[in-house]
Formats: C-alpha cells, sequence, structure tokens
C-alpha cells in the first residue's frame, strides 16, 4: 500500500515479530505525526459487517474429524495463556496453575505444555519461581488493567513493575476513551511508550473490542496497534460484557494479514474472554487456518486468553485418545 | 526479529475427510411418474437413468413421461382444479403449504443428500441453503394464501387454473418450491417437469405431497426431456406455462404458445456483472466474488460471472482473490468441507470447455486452480480470465460454470456502461461503501436483481427475474403471486 512507505517514518523499526523465537529487540520507536496516522486509518477499506459475519458463519460450518481433530487440540492446548485475574488470587493459586500449565493433562504425559500462564503483575515472580524449568512463560497484564483508566506516569510504572519481576510478556490495555474520541496520536504514543519500558518483553496491545463496538473501529484499532510496535494485538480483557468474538477475530487476522504482506512484521492476535468450550477454539483456528494461514498456526502468533477452555480441551483430547469421555473431575479445577 | 514474513499458507490444518452419511436416502430401482396423487408403474414407461455427477454412476432410473403421460396429468390438474382446489379456501390451502414446509424441515437431511447425489452440489450448499430456502418459499407463500384479496391486485383475484412448470437442473428442489409455492398459495393446480439430469427431489417431494395428504390430482410430476417439456407447452389444457431455464429455450417456448390464451413467465440465462469500485470493504469483496461465480460451480443464472475492477484497485482486487480461488476445496461433494462440487453433466461440462478455449483463443489470461480432480465423474477446477475484452465470447456469452471473466473500468458511467453491455439482464451487484454511489448506478443498470454489498442472497420476500433476454415475470414475493392469477 503506497501510504506506508511514504507517510511513516520506518514502519517496521521498534516493532517485534518474531518466528524463529521469544526474543524480542528493541530499537528506535516509530515516529508518526498525527496527520500521517490519521492518513493511515482513514485509508483502511471498511468492514461491512453483514458479509464478515457471513464469512464467519460459512467458516463455522467446517468440520473437523480425526487427525486433524488430534492435531487441532493439541495445538490449541499450546496455545492457551492459562490466566487467572481474581482479586483473591493468592500465591499458592498462582503456583498450581503453574503446574497445571506446565502439565496439563497429569495422566498422559504426551499432552502439549500451554503457552504462558497470565497474572496480574504482583504474582509475576511467584509465577517466575514456579516455571523455572519449565517451557511456559509468564506474561503480565499491566497499564492499570483492565480499565486502564490511570495517569501515563502510573501505566508505565505498572510495566515497569511487571518487567522487572521478570514477566516475559506485557498485555497492555489501550486507552479507549482517546480512541473513541479520536485522539489516535495519543493512544499511539502510549502504546510506543509501554513498548518501551517492555524491554526484551513482548507487548500485547489489547484493544478491549466490546468497546470499540464497531468493526471499523477494531480495524483501525488493530493497525494502530500494529503499527506503534505491537507484537500481538489482543481483543478484549475478559471483563466486559462482550469479549471475543469471531467476527472480530476475523478482522483482526485480515489486518495482521495484510500488515505482514505489506511492512514484512509478523504480528499475533489472542482473543481473550468467553471461549470455553473446544468447539469454539477449533472455530478459532479455522479462522486463523483460512485467513491469516500456516505462519499462524504456531503459540508464537496465536493464543486463546482462556481458563476453563483448557479442561475442555483435555477432556476432548482424552476423548480422541482412549474413545470414551473421562469425568471432569478427573481434571484439576485450576 | 523476523522483517519479511515467510510465505503463510492457508489450509494447512488439512481437513481429514468428514462426508455426509447417505444412509438416510432409500432410492430406489426405477420411479414411476407422479399423477393423480399417486405413482404410475415404472415398468409401464420407458426409463432413462439420473447420473451421480461426481462419479457418473447410475443412481435410479426414471420415466420418460410421453405425451399421452402428459395429456393424463394435465387432466388430473383440471379435474383436480375443477372438483376440489379451486373451491377450497385460501386458509384450508395454507394449511397443506405449512404442512409441506414442515415436512421439507423434517426430512431436510434427506433432501440435502438426495440432491447432493443427484446434482453434484456440495452438502454444505444443499444443507444450508437449498432445502431451508425451499422450505421457506412453502411458509411465505402458505402466509399468503388466505390474503391474496388484500394483495394489491384488486377484491377477489382468481386463480389462473392448470399451469404447467419446467425447471432446471442448477437447484432442481429450490425451483420445484419457487414454482409450486406461489401456484397453489393462488388456487391453481399444477403439472411439474423436472430437470432430466436431476429428477430425484421433485420425486421425493411428491412423497411429501402424499404425507401432506394433498388433494390427489393438485400437483403432478411428470420427468423427462426437453419433449417431454414441449409436450406440455403445447398441451392445449394448459392455462399457463412457467419456465426457468436457457434463453434458447425459452425463446422457443414463446413462439410456440404465441396465438394461444397460454399465459408466461420466463427465468432465463444471464450474465451478472459484479462493479467494485474503489472504497468497497475488500476483504468481504473477495467473499462476494467467490459466492457470485462459484457458489454452486457456476450453475446459477445470476451468477456475478463478469467481474468489473475499478482500474486503481485492480491489482489489488486480483491478488487477494487469486490468493482466494487457491483455498478452494474441489471435491467429493459429500464432503462437509467441499467448496466446489461436480458439474452437472458430461453435456454441460463440454459447453464449459469449449467456451474456455474459446477464451483463450481469443487472448485472455486463464488462471485456473491448481487441484487434483476425481478421475470419475464431471470436474472443472475453478477458473479466472483477466484481460478480458468485451467483445470476447467469455464476456458475452453464459458459461454457466465456475468461469469468472474480469474486466476494469474508470468511472461510475465507464461501469454502467459496461455492465448493461449485455442482451441478458438478471442481476448484477455493486460494491461501494457510499450509498450515493451504489443508487446512482443501481437505477442506471438494467437487471431485475441488484444486490449491494453482497451477491446471490435469495430471500422467499424478494421478488427475483429477470428483463430483456433474461426473460419476464417475477418469483419470489408478493410479485411472485400475480405470475398465477388473474389480475
Amino acid at each position: 500500500m503506497w501510504w506506508l512507505n511514504r507517510s511513516l517514518s520506518s514502519p517496521s523499526n521498534g516493532t517485534v515479530g518474531s518466528l524463529t523465537g521469544m526474543t524480542a529487540a528493541t530499537t528506535q520507536s516509530p515516529t508518526l505525526t498525527g496527520t500521517a496516522l490519521r492518513g493511515v486509518l482513514a485509508g483502511l477499506a471498511g468492514v461491512d459487517a453483514v458479509g464478515l459475519e457471513a464469512r464467519v458463519a460459512k467458516l463455522g460450518t467446517r468440520s473437523l474429524k480425526s487427525d486433524t481433530k488430534r492435531r487441532a487440540i493439541d495445538l490449541a492446548i499450546a496455545m492457551v495463556d492459562l490466566t487467572t485475574l481474581e482479586g483473591a488470587d493468592t500465591p499458592s493459586r498462582v503456583r498450581a496453575l503453574c503446574a497445571k500449565a506446565w502439565r496439563p493433562d497429569q495422566g498422559d504425559r504426551t499432552t502439549p505444555s500451554v503457552a504462558a500462564v497470565c497474572v496480574y503483575p504482583d504474582l509475576v515472580s511467584v509465577a517466575k519461581e514456579a516455571l523455572r524449568e519449565a517451557p511456559v512463560l509468564v506474561a503480565s497484564v499491566a497499564t492499570a488493567f483492565p480499565a486502564g483508566r490511570s495517569s501515563r506516569r502510573v501505566k508505565l510504572a505498572d510495566v515497569a513493575d511487571a518487567v522487572a519481576a521478570g514477566a516475559d510478556e506485557i498485555d497492555m490495555v489501550i486507552d479507549r476513551g482517546a480512541f473513541l474520541s479520536g485522539r489516535y496520536e495519543a493512544v499511539f504514543e502510549e502504546i510506543v511508550a509501554v513498548k518501551e519500558v517492555c524491554g526484551a518483553a513482548h507487548l500485547k496491545v489489547i484493544l478491549e473490542t466490546g468497546e470499540l463496538v464497531t468493526y471499523d473501529n477494531i480495524k483501525k484499532a488493530s493497525w494502530l496497534a500494529m503499527v506503534a510496535g505491537a507484537d500481538f494485538i489482543k481483543t478484549s480483557t475478559g471483563k466486559v460484557g462482550v469479549n471475543s468474538t469471531l467476527p472480530t477475530a476475523l478482522v483482526m487476522l485480515e489486518a495482521v494479514r495484510d500488515y505482514a504482506a505489506q511492512s514484512g512484521t509478523i504480528v499475533g492476535v489472542k482473543v481473550a474472554g468467553g471461549i470455553r468450550t473446544t468447539k469454539d477454539a477449533l472455530k478459532y483456528l479455522v479462522l486463523v487456518d483460512e485467513t491469516a494461514g500456516s505462519t499462524w498456526l504456531h503459540p508464537e502468533t496465536f493464543r486463546f486468553g482462556a481458563s476453563a477452555l483448557l479442561n475442555d480441551l483435555l477432556l476432548q483430547r482424552r476423548k480422541q485418545h482412549t474413545g470414551t469421555y473421562g469425568r471432569p473431575d478427573v481434571f484439576s479445577g485450576d | 526479529m523476523s522483517t519479511t514474513p515467510t510465505t503463510s499458507t492457508p489450509g494447512s490444518l488439512g481437513y481429514a475427510p468428514a462426508l455426509e452419511s447417505t444412509a438416510i436416502v432409500q432410492l430406489q430401482a426405477s420411479y414411476g411418474l407422479f399423477i393423480n396423487g399417486g405413482f404410475t408403474n415404472p415398468s409401464a414407461h420407458e426409463q432413462f437413468a439420473t447420473l451421480n455427477p461426481a462419479t457418473g454412476q447410475s443412481l435410479a432410473t426414471v420415466a420418460h413421461a410421453t405425451a399421452s403421460d402428459v395429456d393424463t396429468a394435465v387432466r388430473s390438474a383440471r379435474n383436480a382444479y375443477d372438483t376440489v382446489w379451486s373451491k377450497t379456501s385460501g386458509a384450508e390451502r395454507a394449511k397443506y403449504l405449512f404442512r409441506i414446509a414442515r415436512l421439507v424441515q423434517e426430512r431436510a437431511r434427506e433432501f440435502a443428500v438426495l440432491e447432493t447425489l443427484d446434482n453434484g452440489k456440495p452438502i454444505r450448499e444443499s444443507r444450508d441453503i437449498d432445502v431451508p430456502l425451499a422450505a421457506a418459499h412453502f411458509f411465505y407463500y402458505a402466509g399468503w394464501a388466505d390474503k391474496l384479496d388484500y394483495a394489491g391486485f384488486g377484491p377477489a383475484p382468481a386463480p389462473l387454473g392448470v399451469v404447467g412448470q419446467i425447471i432446471p437442473w442448477n437447484f432442481p428442489l429450490l425451483m420445484a418450491a419457487w414454482k409450486l409455492a406461489p401456484a397453489l398459495a393462488a388456487g391453481n393446480t399444477c403439472v411439474l417437469k423436472p430437470a432430466e439430469t436431476t429428477p430425484l427431489t421433485a420425486l421425493l417431494l411428491a412423497e411429501v405431497l402424499q404425507q401432506a395428504e394433498l388433494p390427489a390430482g393438485v400437483v403432478n410430476i411428470v420427468s423427462g426431456d426437453g419433449t417431454t417439456g414441449a409436450d406440455l407447452v403445447a398441451h392445449p389444457g394448459i392455462d399457463k406455462i412457467a419456465f426457468t431455464g436457457s434463453t434458447d429455450v425459452g425463446r422457443r417456448i414463446q413462439e410456440s404458445i404465441a396465438g394461444t390464451p397460454k399465459r408466461l413467465t420466463l427465468e432465463l440465462g444471464g450474465k451478472g456483472a459484479n462493479i467494485v469500485f474503489d472504497d468497497a470493504p475488500i476483504d468481504e469483496v473477495i467473499e462476494g466474488i467467490i459466492d457470485g461465480i462459484f457458489f454452486n460451480q457456476g450453475h446459477v443464472c445470476c451468477a456475478g460471472s463478469r467481474l468489473l475492477l475499478q482500474e486503481s484497485v485492480a491489482d489489488e482486487v486480483l491478488s487477494r482473490l487469486r490468493r482466494r480461488v487457491d483455498q478452494l476445496r474441489v471435491g467429493n461433494p459429500l464432503d462437509k468441507n467441499t467448496d466446489v462440487g461436480a458439474i452437472n453433466s458430461a453435456e454441460q461440462l463440454a459447453r464449459i470447455d469449449e467456451l474456455v478455449r474459446a477464451g483463450e483463443r481469443e487472448g485472455a489470461t486463464r488462471y485456473s486452480l491448481d487441484c487434483v480432480l476425481p478421475n470419475e465423474g464431471f470436474w472443472f477446477a475453478p477458473t479466472v480470465f483477466t484481460n478480458v475484452e468485451q467483445s470476447h465470447q467469455i464476456a458475452r456469452d453464459e458459461i454457466f460454470g465456475p468461469v469468472l471473466s474480469v474486466l476494469t473500468f474508470r468511472t461510475p458511467e465507464d461501469a454502467v456502461a459496461k455492465a448493461n453491455n449485455t442482451t441478458y439482464g438478471l442481476a448484477a451487484g455493486v460494491w461501494s461503501e457510499k450509498g450515493s454511489r451504489t443508487l446512482w448506478v443501481a437505477q442506471r443498470l438494467r437487471a431485475g436483481v441488484i444486490w449491494a454489498n453482497t451477491y446471490n442472497k435469495f430471500d422467499p420476500t424478494s421478488p427475483f427475474g429477470g428483463v430483456r433476454s433474461s426473460g419476464f415475470g417475477r418469483e419470489g414475493g408478493r410479485h411472485g403471486l400475480e405470475a398465477y392469477l388473474n389480475v
């Protein structure tokens, strides 16, 4: 697209899209004037809601059987960010979660570990300690999660805390108020600032799509986050009425696909909130496969932010391998 | 840190086969005709085979109705009209139609599997589109049956009498529903002739009519080829002919009934223009183009077979379109993940092949999906022609297959001129986020159906039909009643 090279000083500077590993690199921050940014966002083609939802409905009829289903379930397990974000979280609860993340099915050691555990900043050190030898990352929400209603200074301090405690990934929230009132530059600058504080940690930018409401907004916010340097764009905090939906995920997958084609940078997608069943998860994987393609069918580039989902995946996995359904009680409730 | 994405291949989940079971369908070895509420003895008729286009194997044999069989069917319809149906109140007729609609829903899977076996279309389409829409048409016209006095055609509009209905092979059950539902709601009795290559779902529908206890003779179904259709058209006891099919045959029908009191509605071919402006929602555009031309293997009279792209976005649309075409899953129609099924007949395959060769000869650039086609049955890989000129045969003739011709334009005036440069006038699509432009273009297009930011969407409440070489008369909606009423 003509404008990407013309109006951005350097589109991929500061963006980290790693295909080869979870190592992050920091370079100078991208700079973009308000007018240029507005131009980028205004240049995006619109989204037709009826057509988008029809496409999702059509892909929803894909039927995953036998070997495909087994592979998809294992992939989905490996893509889970096992999450606990409650005021009542305790160190022991986080340790139990970490054990579960590492070996989700104690009765079947061939089960893959999940991608990461996701906790509040004050519990990052507990999780790091518990996961020392495990191939599981620690993600932390930050920037006054979930509302994002604090000063920039407080948000950055929140991020710095989590990073100092050893977080591998930071899940930040954007300033929805600024976005909805058209102050795109403010949102952009904040992402850039957070990215800087993240250092080597990967940055996931939560758009809170339930508050952005329209697909056009979701598409704009996705691009805004990507040009500002997000490593992942993430749908939701899980704390509002509307969380991840399939059409929302489709818009974001189209955005990362197109951004990669134009800038050469791979940005991941994380869907979060309300995904509880294997059936749901497989529908998301079909969207990923048929929209963005194989590059995104990987825990480095696609994640499920979830807690209850994991047990259903494990139940279905056992069903695939043994032919019978186990009792849900077989798996720990963490 | 990666700067260049490796090629990202869609479809790498590699769906394992997910076949719909055919156990639900009980095929008979041979079928008779459905006349006066019952099936005639198959052995009393000359039989012809109906094939599964995906394998080329025979599914069953079906009776070939002779002129004398057609005569029996028309007399039975006339008798049912005179003695029962014309005396049945609208509310009573509605009860039968509601009953038929519910039975079609109840037996939906059976209809879907049989349609896919006989027609070659993917099970996803017969299951999610053909059968639900067929039921919806019966439901919709059931609602009109007792309200005809208030439909805007004046007080007490009268039925026409006995109607002869000839339907095509591309949507066998759905076309039967489009024809029968409004005719019955309006109080007519019918003689329906299904297409030669796809008679089975109409015969299953006959079973449903029996189950619904529709009075004998109200609907008669006579299978056969073009000669049976000609016998039906020529029969003096017919008050109206409704035909869906090719423009050539439609023209012959119109000639043959000229000077008779028979009424006529024709739904014929098309060469639909799908017009994409530079401000269109591009991802949905791609899906719309795909649905426009590859839905039902392109065996759709209103298919968006001419894609008109604004020059400024042509390259981007084409590169995205190619990526999407590469994702199409062509193969066993019974696989739930199949996108494009089999071509309906060897004859149709030959015609598609011939026109595609003409396109190559005339210098258009061909791109066909690189896929492995089954050895048996009738198949054609989804194909896109670029560098197509308006004078090319592939831009003028209806191909009726999975073949898209792409042209470009510069201004809205240019788009309208190119879209209208056809003898047909069935359907068109306009893609733009700008409502005023969409309306400006739509007002200037010569087509019976115009879709905005979508394509190939059907609904029983919406009238459908063409102008010029695409025929006349409307099916669906309130307008669809007019074709079966003396107004």
